[in-house]
């Protein structure tokens, strides 16, 4: 990909709205567990029968807190809910509870690792509010129907300052701030099931120009990778707008990932009056010092500081530390690897390379695969003694990978036991400088790389079990008798 | 009649003494809303085979029987009962059936009542003469001809038509107060909190509160003690003991300080009624009160403060009816079509209005203005009060300027039908205590004292409203 | 302040209210007198005076993240105008 540079200077603000996993709704009793059977997860309350009213639950407000504080927000000690009105089929009430003047948190920001360089990301606010119903709408366009289970479910909405400036900014923002609300136990943070949702504001402005441009908001992304191309899709539109005297509208757009393209929801004409007032049937908060460091406690290491860690206690690559840390499942599988006694670097770059490869290559999440850490470190150990090569390792990690058994069950029943018994090497050394004695010839003719396809050949008779070093030496040895 | 015509206290004595069973009074009442309710109107619907299956059950007189055990009472239809209709006098809900409890009715449940039927009022409890129910207006029993004031017309009437022993009613603006003053019962407009409001259905949710009407004072406690309390599916509920107010009820009220706010002594008081007034404050000073003149300086503001907050509240509390999960649907051509046309056929003029008049206070560019300037002067409006408080134990006033009036008399301006409630209304935008007493007649027609209090100080407020119920001997009873 | 007609279009849409033209003209008239007379608040100094939203300071009514069950899908679309494989259903929905 060839990069010209832009006369623009793009500025994007991201605002991802993330599902709690508390395991009731934010103002009623019902399980918000993810895929009951359709408006079997309601009750009075969050269908907005006649008469009922909402109470907070604790361990939204606490994880809202943490999330706050993980995101190095301020917390706002007097902060209270409002209603948004608007009418819409799957919102119960025809208004959503959320925090209009008084979020929860204010002022964080978060760093990231982006094209070589480090960032930091403002952060706006932090605010809680219930999510809304599903509606599905039927193909002929004659009707709508609509799922409550997900109307309550409590969400958190995280709102950037438009200090982004490039699409990659943006995915790794994301993916920051994905992995810090997993390392923290909010969210799964599954976009696929939409408990992770981010919709985007893009302006472009002239470089130098202090003004904003006139932003257009992007609207249902469903991957990071998606938000990526919707952005540059965008970015190249507005350019392309400027560039040819269009003038610009407030505008939310659609990214239509089958065409990869935006289309026009709606325009500023047509823009909401949300008429945002105070929630009169819930009180205000009041949060004191004591409280906000009782939820800073429960932080645990975050993506940061366990990087920082990976490269001073265990020597490990920028790279290395920045991958792995970027799931904490990931890092405590690496970690819990490590702890069976073997090479921290060894066990990284199976669990980068062969471990992820395989999860992304399937689509699998960490605890989808039944292999666990202790059997990762003594297929390493193995390796380390002598007991397989590299290569048949590769192909024992495949079969723990999907049948979850030890290696050295699997070493035993294929017969993978590296050859290092010398004599019988010995006898395929020379079967091997009898039949081939263009490569001896090479070899003592001064070519070094000789001596690799003499070893490969040996691999080769061997079915791969043969021990490379010890091949090696063997070699050598006749060689250069 | 007579079986009916007795207190809660006697009746639970003779329920006790296995003199009457509770079908007995239950039938009683069923009876005498049959043969008066064609004139009086008070119901939206009477579910007389569910109450006598009920009564029959109570019938075995348990030993621990509390005071409300079987005594028949009423309901107001913007009080959700399970599996019975719930219309808040609207068409939009005419169909819809409670899906749950509201916390006051499983209350009287638990206490033994049994409720006869779900009582008439101004639509969502929009109103204050009973005529803007969505289905049919509600007649004061004391004179067919006017109206019983509203919203919480037919509780009133109901409890003064002698066809039950208590009602419950709500009150945002004064729909319990106004409605028992034009219809000579006592009714209670308890502290904001005090009484759950979970399962009313919300008109203001900061102003709205749940309260009794009775003949007495006496039964007013009594049931005030069965509802009021703690629930923690109300987040605006306080999470206070509740006093017991019977042993509140004394007599003696030698040394309360009344104040008399000059502001509610000015002009538009009927002659009758400020008669009426200075009649009971005569009888309070000679019970040993001592009376004094306060002033309330926002008294003035508060007619329009109210009538921005609480139809702000109403525009979204009542977004909710929309023709998707329950109630009345008219189709349409698409979504936001249906919407209109059953909002538009669903809620009446009145509504409507209010809707939009709350709609515009929270609307963009308009929100400074008008809402949030009026809940800063209600902030001013509450200072009122607790200035007041500093010296005084109660406040005096007229519950309503004037008594009932005719019905079809109130269509013209609707900022002189809004300034009638000027009496309740700042009561309300306090979140303070107040109960409308009887305390004699102008014309043949009923004209009720109002005693405020501090916050939570119900038990000071029954205390004063029984011993001038006693001094001043207040027995009339309309007559049907 | 008074309000116009557009004013009052704009507000029935926003109501999702359908008003016939006679009623149009009759909402403007009757909630142009009352914020005639809410202006009355206009005249007061409220400039450091705190809003009140509740008459109580109650503060952080919180309830434990216990989970329970209240109604059947069958209970929950028993109240519905219309519903469809366990759903509710409504007219398309076009946006706006």
């Amino acid at each position: 990909m060839t990069t010209t540079v832009s006369k623009y200077e793009t500025i994007i603000g991201l605002e991802v709205h993330v599902e709690m996993n508390t395991r009731s709704k934010i103002f009623c009793g019902c399980s918000a567990e993810f895929g009951a059977p359709p408006n079997t997860n309601v009750c009075p309350i969050c269908l907005g029968h006649p008469g009922v009213l909402p109470v907070l639950n604790r361990e939204v407000l606490d994880k809202a807190m943490k999330a706050s504080l993980a995101l190095n927000c301020t917390i706002t000690k007097d902060s209270k809910f409002d209603r948004k009105n608007y009418f819409y089929p799957d919102s119960p009430d025809a208004y959503q509870i959320s925090q209009y003047d008084k979020p929860i948190g204010q002022n964080g920001w978060i760093e990231i690792e982006v094209d070589g360089y480090t960032k930091r990301i403002g952060i706006n606010r932090v605010h809680m509010e219930e999510d809304a119903g599903k509606s599905t709408h039927a193909e002929d366009g004659s009707s709508t129907l609509v799922d409550l289970n997900r109307a309550g479910v409590p969400l958190i909405e995280i709102v950037s300052e438009p200090d982004i400036r490039t699409p990659n900014e943006a995915k790794a923002y994301l993916e920051k701030l994905k992995a810090i609300m997993q390392y923290c136990e909010i969210s799964d943070c599954k976009m696929e099931e939409g408990s992770l949702r981010c919709d985007a504001n893009i302006s472009l402005r002239p470089w130098g120009q202090e003004k904003f441009g006139t932003k257009r908001e992007l609207k249902n992304m469903n991957s990071f990778n998606n938000v990526k191309k919707a952005l540059e899709y965008e970015q190249a539109e507005q350019e392309s707008m400027i560039e040819s005297g269009v003038a610009i509208e407030q505008a939310t757009l659609r990214w239509d990932d089958a065409a990869s393209k935006t289309h026009v929801m709606r325009t500023k004409e047509d823009a909401h009056d949300y008429r945002y007032f105070p929630e009169p049937d819930l009180v205000e908060l009041e949060i004191d010092d004591a409280w906000i460091e009782s939820v800073r406690a429960t932080i645990p290491e975050l993506p940061a500081e366990r990087k920082a860690r990976y490269q001073q206690e265990f020597g490990l690559p920028s790279h290395d530390a920045d991958v792995l840390t970027a799931s904490k499942r990931v890092a405590d599988f690496f970690e819990a690897t490590v702890q069976t006694g073997v090479e921290a670097k060894s066990a990284s770059n199976w669990i980068m390379g062969d471990f992820l490869g395989y999860l992304n290559a399937n689509g699998l999440e960490i605890e989808e695969v039944p292999l666990q850490p202790g059997q990762l470190g003594a297929m390493i150990k193995m390796i380390d003694v002598g007991e397989i090569s590299t290569k048949i390792a590769k192909e024992v990690f495949k079969e723990m990978l999907q049948s979850g058994k030890d290696p050295q069950a699997i070493v035993k029943e294929k017969g993978l036991v590296q050859i290092s018994d010398e004599g019988e090497l010995l006898k395929i050394v020379d079967d091997v400088i009898a039949n081939n004695p263009k490569s001896v010839e090479d070899y003592k003719a001064g070519k070094e790389k000789a001596l690799g396809a003499l070893v490969g050949q040996a691999m080769k008779a061997t079915k791969g079990k043969g021990n490379p070093g010890l091949l090696n030496k063997l070699f050598l040895d006749r060689l250069n008798a | 009649m007579s079986l009916l015509n007795d207190s809660i206290r006697n009746l639970h004595k003779k329920i006790q003494d296995r003199e009457i069973k509770p079908s007995e009074l239950v039938s009683a009442s069923l009876e005498r809303i049959s043969a008066t309710d064609e004139k009086v109107r008070a119901y939206l619907s009477v579910h007389g085979e569910v109450a006598m299956e009920r009564a029959k059950q109570l019938d075995e007189i348990p030993a621990d029987a509390g005071l409300l055990y079987g005594i028949p009472g009423a309901i107001k239809d913007n009080l959700n009962t399970k599996g019975l209709p719930t219309t808040c006098g609207s068409k939009i809900l005419e169909t819809y059936t409670s899906a749950y409890d509201a916390t006051v009715v499983s209350k009287l449940n638990d206490a033994g009542v049994v409720s006869v039927g779900k009582t008439n009022m101004d639509e969502f409890a929009m109103g204050s003469t009973g005529e803007n129910s969505g289905f049919f207006p509600t007649h004061n029993p004391w004179d067919l001809s006017r109206v019983p004031g509203g919203s919480s017309s037919g509780s009133a009437a109901t409890v003064a038509a002698g066809q039950v022993l208590f009602s419950l009613g709500s009150d945002t603006g004064g729909s319990i107060r106004q409605p028992a003053s034009f219809c000579g019962v006592v009714g209670l407009k308890p502290t904001y909190g005090l009484v759950s409001r979970f399962g009313l259905v919300a008109y203001a949710s900061s102003f709205d509160q749940i309260g009794p009407f009775t003949q007495t004072v006496e039964d007013n406690a009594i049931v005030l003690q069965a509802i009021a309390g703690h629930d923690p599916l109300d987040s605006t509920s306080a999470n206070l003991s509740v006093p017991d107010y019977l042993a509140a009820l004394t007599g003696d009220i030698k040394g309360l300080r009344i104040g008399l706010p000059k502001e509610y002594f000015g002009e538009g008081m009927d002659a009758g009624v400020r008669e009426q007034i200075e009649k009971a404050i005569q009888t309070l000073e000679s019970l040993g009160a001592v009376v004094g003149e306060v002033t309330l300086p926002h008294t003035k503001y508060a007619v329009a403060t109210y009538y921005l907050l609480a139809p702000a509240e109403a525009s979204s509390n009542l977004a909710r009816f929309d023709g998707v999960r329950y109630g009345l649907r008219v189709e349409g051509e698409n979504l936001i079509d249906m919407y209109k046309r059953t909002r538009s056929e669903g809620f009446g003029e009145e509504v409507q209005t209010r809707i939009m008049l709350g709609t515009y206070a929270l609307s963009s560019g308009y929100y400074d203005a008008y809402y949030l300037r009026a809940q800063k002067v209600r902030t001013l409006i509450k200072q009122d009060f607790d200035a007041v408080f500093e010296n005084y134990d109660v406040i005096l006033s007229p519950t309503a300027p004037t008594p009932a009036f005719a019905l079809g008399s109130n269509v013209g301006d609707p900022v002189t039908m809004y300034l009638n409630d000027i009496y309740t209304i700042p009561v309300n935008l306090a979140g303070v205590p107040a109960i409308s007493v009887p305390c004699g007649l102008t014309n043949g027609l009923p004209v009720g004292v109002q005693f405020i209090g501090k916050h939570f100080d119900e038990s000071t407020l029954l205390r004063v409203a029984h011993a001038f119920e006693q001094a001043a001997g207040f027995s009339a009873r309309a007559s049907l | 302040m008074s309000i116009t007609l557009q004013e009052v279009e704009h507000i029935a849409h926003l109501s999702r209210l359908a008003l016939s033209d006679e009623q149009k003209a009759k909402m403007t008239e009757t909630l142009g007198k009352i914020l005639n007379f809410a202006n009355e608040l206009q005249e007061l100094d409220v400039e450091n005076v705190a809003p009140t939203t509740h008459s109580l300071p109650l503060k952080n009514v919180l309830r434990d993240d216990e989970p329970r069950t209240w109604l059947t899908q069958e209970e929950a679309l028993s109240h519905a105008p219309q519903s469809e494989n366990g759903h509710f259903k409504v007219p398309a929905v076009m946006e706006g």
